[in-house]
Formats: structure tokens, sequence, C-alpha cells
């Protein structure tokens, strides 16, 4: 995926002076250009926004918010907010944004976790595992992502039928239907706990969690392609501590997990962590990819709707501004962080 | 020194160096030669290469979980590789991913890297775009629904490079502008298109793009994909050069000044060159992401060459054979970006830029 790298906030000018001879003149041919930029960005949204509003009326569709209190009419998937095709547009997108962040969440706990391992197992003495590592972060970075998930979903879908469930663990179920697990259930008497098991019924389970294929398909995807590109990351990170840092805490007989633990990892942290950070929200950004597998994120749910209503403009300017918020605050965050590392004397990258 | 005593000290060093090493080796060695073993049994040993003509993938079924099913790619390469495309005109699109290749590997020779490589940035893309569509030189006319496949793949991100190109230099130099409200303009259309989601923008294209032109003028769908693509690309492109113009010594800007050049003449003259070249290996790896992105116009109905392996396993009689499918388009897009990002690490550690 494309890879939004974190930009420093200061701007630095490029310093140009310029030759002025007449700096009043100048001034004159800034303010011009500057007007002219205004003005024909300005005359090119109006004529956009003239031609939507004009052809807008000559379909028949009334702009504005208010299809969102409209009842759906479309069932998603069983999910942790009840929903049935009664409730309302605006609580459909609110469980499409839902499920976002949940994918989003999970995925990049997990691929944090896995992306460390990665960029560790890179460094490793031990040749095999380097190579494997990188034999691995090769194969995530040159395909596209969007091809794994679908390659996982495929994958997925090869699995028996629920009659013929691998059955690995006593209550796990693996079927092309999903993963289904037991799940706990609170009582009011004792044991006040108990395990619901999922049961085979019809043409799938009931009871117990479950995990859907497509849920399952996109965490996996979005999982390990992130963490090779955090795992690459990290390996920089490492590799950008001075070999010196290291070498002094060898010589004071720290064993190498504690000069890892100790010595480089907090140092290689101020390089590792914005770079990171834009992964965390390319992850986001790409969880949308979920539109190709049909699990019900927040782009599925908006373009379900704007299908049904026709209100393709409040629809995609809805979602456009629930991603832009994500994003501009984790820029927001970075600099916060940017700037506690900058007064805690350190240098940022 | 005889070669199996070479080959085993060149083994022998990385793998074999201490205990550890040695245990690490063994046991991994296993689990991956075991690995190794299985998949070339599913892959080779037991595979399926062809069915006879006309039969249904009734054997393929069969063999489901004990071999792969390569027939499927056997029968159907030419439509993943081109798409909707007519049967009989497909040396066209072969003869454009040609033009496309050529265009890769005359990139890559610096004695082009001037005006001659932007010549031909605008020349092959348009002749092969000119291929594809026909109606000229007697060459039949084919609508660009029937596109798809690798020709698709490599024109949406070629010509979305190749267009986005002069924009992305234009908004680079009015982020770094002293002049406020274009420097705002250009942060505001950067921040904008990198803060959202790709497919929202392949949305737009679809679906709202035609709100915003005159009634009864239909804007090609593909063309608005290109148009969502060279939007995004420009903001892209854009924040990698800022890094190049940014990488360019203090003193440049300071000697072209004391020379008395105006802006225009040293940012074109002394700036921008320095800046192009500190910025090809970012640039390189910009291509290689949005080629493995314009993938992402599956979800507007495209098919480009994932979209073309994806419809496939539509057809009932490979219904279920996904994962040859996609593992036959994952080789094309892995021996592309692969050896594209080989490139560009050269580039990166040669330094000679």
């Amino acid at each position: 995926m494309i890879s939004t790298q974190a930009t420093p906030s200061v701007s630095i000018r490029s310093g140009l002076p310029g030759i002025a001879p007449r700096p009043r003149a100048a001034r004159v041919r800034a303010f011009v250009w500057q007007a002219l930029a205004v003005a024909v960005v300005a005359a090119i949204v109006a004529a956009i926004a003239f031609q939507a509003a004009t052809n807008l009326r000559a379909r028949g569709i009334a702009s504005g918010f208010d299809f969102l209190d409209r009842a759906a009419g479309f069932e998603i998937a069983r999910g942790p907010i009840e929903f049935s095709s009664r409730d309302t547009y605006a609580r459909a997108l609110l469980v499409g944004l839902f499920n976002t962040l949940r994918v989003s969440l999970l995925g990049i706990v997990l691929a944090t976790t896995l992306g460390v391992a990665l960029g560790v197992a890179r460094l490793s003495n031990v040749w095999v595992v380097a190579a494997i590592a990188r034999g691995y972060v090769e194969v995530m970075r040159n395909t596209p992502l969007l091809l794994q998930l679908l390659f996982w979903y495929s994958l997925w879908q090869a699995l028996p039928a629920p009659r013929e469930a691998l059955n690995p663990l006593p209550g796990v179920f693996l079927c092309f239907r999903g993963l289904f697990l037991p799940s706990p259930i609170w009582q009011t008497g004792y044991p006040w706990i108990s395990m619901e098991r999922p049961v085979l019924a019809g043409f799938g389970f009931q009871g117990g969690a479950s995990v859907s294929p497509e849920f399952a398909a996109l965490l996996v995807g979005l999982t390990m392609y992130t963490s090779a590109l955090i795992g690459e990351i990290v390996r920089g990170g490492v590799l950008a501590v001075d070999k010196g840092q290291s070498e002094a805490a060898a010589a004071l007989g720290l064993s190498r997990i504690r000069i890892l633990r100790l010595v480089v990892l907090p140092q290689a942290l101020r390089v590792i962590i914005p770079p990171t950070a834009s992964q965390f929200l390319n992850l986001v950004k790409n969880s949308t990819l979920a539109v190709a597998i049909g699990y019900p994120d927040l782009i599925s749910i908006t373009n379900t709707t704007l299908n049904q209503t026709g209100q393709a403009i409040e629809a995609i300017a809805l979602a456009m501004a629930v991603y832009l918020v994500v994003s501009v605050s984790l820029s927001l965050g970075m600099n916060v962080y940017n700037t506690a590392i900058l007064r805690r004397g350190g240098h940022t990258t | 020194m005889t070669a199996l005593a070479r080959l085993a000290s060149i083994v022998r060093a990385p793998m074999f160096r201490d205990r550890p090493n040695t245990i690490a080796t063994v046991l991994l060695g296993t689990a991956i030669a075991y690995a190794a073993f299985r998949f070339v049994e599913w892959g080779i040993v037991n595979a399926i290469w062809s069915l006879p003509r006309e039969a249904g993938s009734e054997a393929c079924r069969a063999a489901r979980g004990e071999g792969a099913c390569w027939a499927v790619i056997a029968e159907r390469f030419r439509f993943i590789l081109c798409g909707a495309y007519p049967f009989d005109e497909q040396w066209r699109p072969a003869v454009a991913c040609l033009l496309f290749l050529i265009l890769y590997v005359a990139s890559t020779i610096r004695t082009l890297w001037n005006w001659r490589l932007l010549a031909l940035w605008m020349v092959l893309p348009a002749a092969a775009v000119t291929l594809l569509r026909g109606g000229l030189f007697g060459l039949s006319d084919v609508p660009t629904e029937f596109w798809g496949g690798l020709p698709l793949t490599f024109l949406l991100s070629t010509v979305g490079f190749a267009v986005a190109f002069p924009f992305a230099v234009a908004l680079a130099l009015g982020r770094r502008s002293e002049l406020p409200a274009i420097q705002g303009l250009c942060i505001a259309y950067i921040e904008l298109v990198r803060g959202v989601p790709l497919v929202t923008f392949l949305f737009m294209a679809a679906v709202m793009f035609p709100l915003f032109v005159p009634q009864g003028l239909t804007v090609d769908k593909l063309l608005r994909a290109q148009i969502a693509f060279v939007m995004v690309i420009a903001a892209y492109v854009a924040e990698v050069l800022r890094g190049g113009l940014q990488a360019v010594p203090k003193g440049q800007y300071e000697a072209a000044a004391s020379v008395g050049l105006p802006y225009w003449p040293s940012t074109m003259l002394i700036v921008l060159p320095q800046a192009l070249r500190v910025s090809i290996p970012a640039l390189v790896n910009t291509f290689i992401a949005f080629f493995k992105d314009t993938s992402l116009v599956i979800a507007i109905g495209l098919f480009d060459l994932l979209g073309a392996a994806k419809a496939v396993i539509v057809d009932a009689k490979w219904v279920g054979f996904g994962v040859e499918v996609y593992l036959f388009a994952a080789i094309v897009y892995f021996a592309f970006c692969y050896g594209v990002s080989q490139y560009s690490r050269h580039l990166e550690i040669s330094k000679t830029l």
C-alpha cells in the first residue's frame, strides 16, 4: 500500500531571498499570484457545486442528510451491535464504523507484535531465521494487499462444510462458514460462569462465539501485510542505533537480550515510532479493502447506502470526514510525541 | 579445495556457526523441508495441469485438497492477462504490455535521464492507449469496457504517474512556496488526499463524478478511474518530491540567488534537477505502491490483472479454485514488483544519483 510518511511538523521554508529590486512590485506580484490561485480554485469548486446542484434537481434527489433517519432496509451480518433492516441508515453507518475500528484496532495490536518479532528476526544471527523473515517480507511487500485478502478468503472458502467441520479442540469448529468457539455466559448462580459451546444446526453452527470468514481474512491479511512493513521499520530503527552503544553494553557484560531491551530498543524507538504510526494509519485506510470480500466495514455500508439512496455526495463526504478525523488525530498525536521527545533533549528524525 | 568442500564452507559459516545456530538451522530446516515437500506434492506431483477440451472441472474437484488444479490457468490465462479483450485481437494488449516494459527498461538507462525520458513517458503510453483503443490505421475499434488484465494494470499506474507528475511538481513547489495562500491550498489538497483511503476516491470517480459534469455528457468509466488515480498519485508524489527538495543543500538556493537568478530559473535549472535525482528511489517505490494499488479498481467493476483473475472464479466451472488463480496472479505481480524494488534498492545503495 501507499506509505504515508509522518512528515515533520516544522516546515522548512526555502529561504529563497529572491532578487527583488523593487520590493513593492514584488509584493504586488505575490498578491496577484495568490489572488489568482484562490480565484481559480474557488471557480472550479463553484462550477462543480453548481453543476452538482443542477444535476441533483434534474434527478429529483434532495440533498442533505435527512436520509440518515430513514430505515435502511438491508441486513448486516451478525455483529456485536444489534442491527435489523428496520434500523436507520445512521445506525447502519455506525455499525460499519464500529466494524472498521474493531478490525483496525485488533490488526494494529497483532501487526505490531508480529512486526517487532519480524524486525528482530531479520537481524538474527541465525541465518535460517533471518532468511525466512526476509522471504516473508519480500512476498508481503511485492504483492497487492487486495490479492492477499482475496487469497486468504478463498483459502478459507476451501475449508470443509459445517457437517465435516474441523474440530481441533473440544467446542472449536472450523468450516467454510467461519470459526466457531465456545463463549462464556454469566449466570446468577454458582459457578457464575459457564461455557456455551457451538452446536451444529441446519447449515451452520448455533450458539457460542463466531468469527466470520470475511473478518478473519481481512484481519489476517491486514496483520500479515502491515507486520512486514513494521518489521522493516523496526529493523531500520535498530540498525540506526550507533554500533558503539551495543558494543559498550557488551563490554559491560550485558547479555544479548538485555542489550537489546535496555540499550538498543529505547534508542531505536525514537526512529521507529513515527513511521510506525503512519503504518497504523495505513492499516485503518487499508481496512476499506473489506469492500472486495464483503466485510461490512464503513466503506461497504457507505457503498450500499449510496446505491440505495442516491445520496452519493453526502455518503462519501461522511466517510471521508471519518477517515480524515482519524488521520488528523493521529498526526496531532505524532506532533505531541515529537515535541515531547524534543523537550526531553532527544532528536527526532 | 573441491567444489563440495567449498560449498560446505559457504554453508557452515552462516548456518552452523555455533550450537544455537545449528539447532535452529536443523529444526527450522526440517520444518521448511516438510512444508516445501507438501507444497511440491500439492502443486506439482498431484497437480492437474490440463483437462481435455470441453471437459468439466470434475477431475479437479475430485483432487481438491490433494492436488492443485493448474488446468484453470492453462485454460484461462489469456483471460487473466488480457481480460475480455476480443480474442483474435489480443496481440494488441500483448504489444501494449511490451511497450510499457520497454518504457520501464528505458527508464533505468542513465544516459536517457533527460528530456528523452520525458518524451518516452509521453509517447509510449500514448502509443499503447492508441493500440488498445483502435479505430485508427485499420485497427478495429475496441471500447474500454473490454480492456482488462495486465495492460490495464500497466496503463492505470503508468499513465497515472505520467499525467500526475507535472501536478505533483507544482504541488511540491507550492507547498514550499512563501506565498501563504498558495502554500495553504497545496497543503490542504495533499493532506486531504493522503488522509482518506484510495477506495473513497475510486467511489467518487464511479458515482460522484457523473454528478459533476453536465447532463448528457458521459465520461468513460476507465477514464474516470484514471482521473482518480492521477489526483491521488499527484498528492503522494508531491510529498516524495518535497523530501527531495528538502534534501537540496541550502547553499544551492543561495548560490543561485547570489548570481541573480529569479525564482523560476533557479527552481527549474538549479533546484529541481537535483531534487528529482535525489527522489528517484522514493519515486520508484511510490510507483510500485500504485502498481499494486491499481488492483483496487475491482471495487468499481474494472478488470485489471487481479480483477480478471477474480472474474475467472465467478464462472461456475471454476468456482472454488481461487487459490490457484490468485497464486498465478501473485507470481506475475511479484515478478514485476520484486524486480523493480531490487532496482530501487540498487539505486539507493549505489548513491551515485
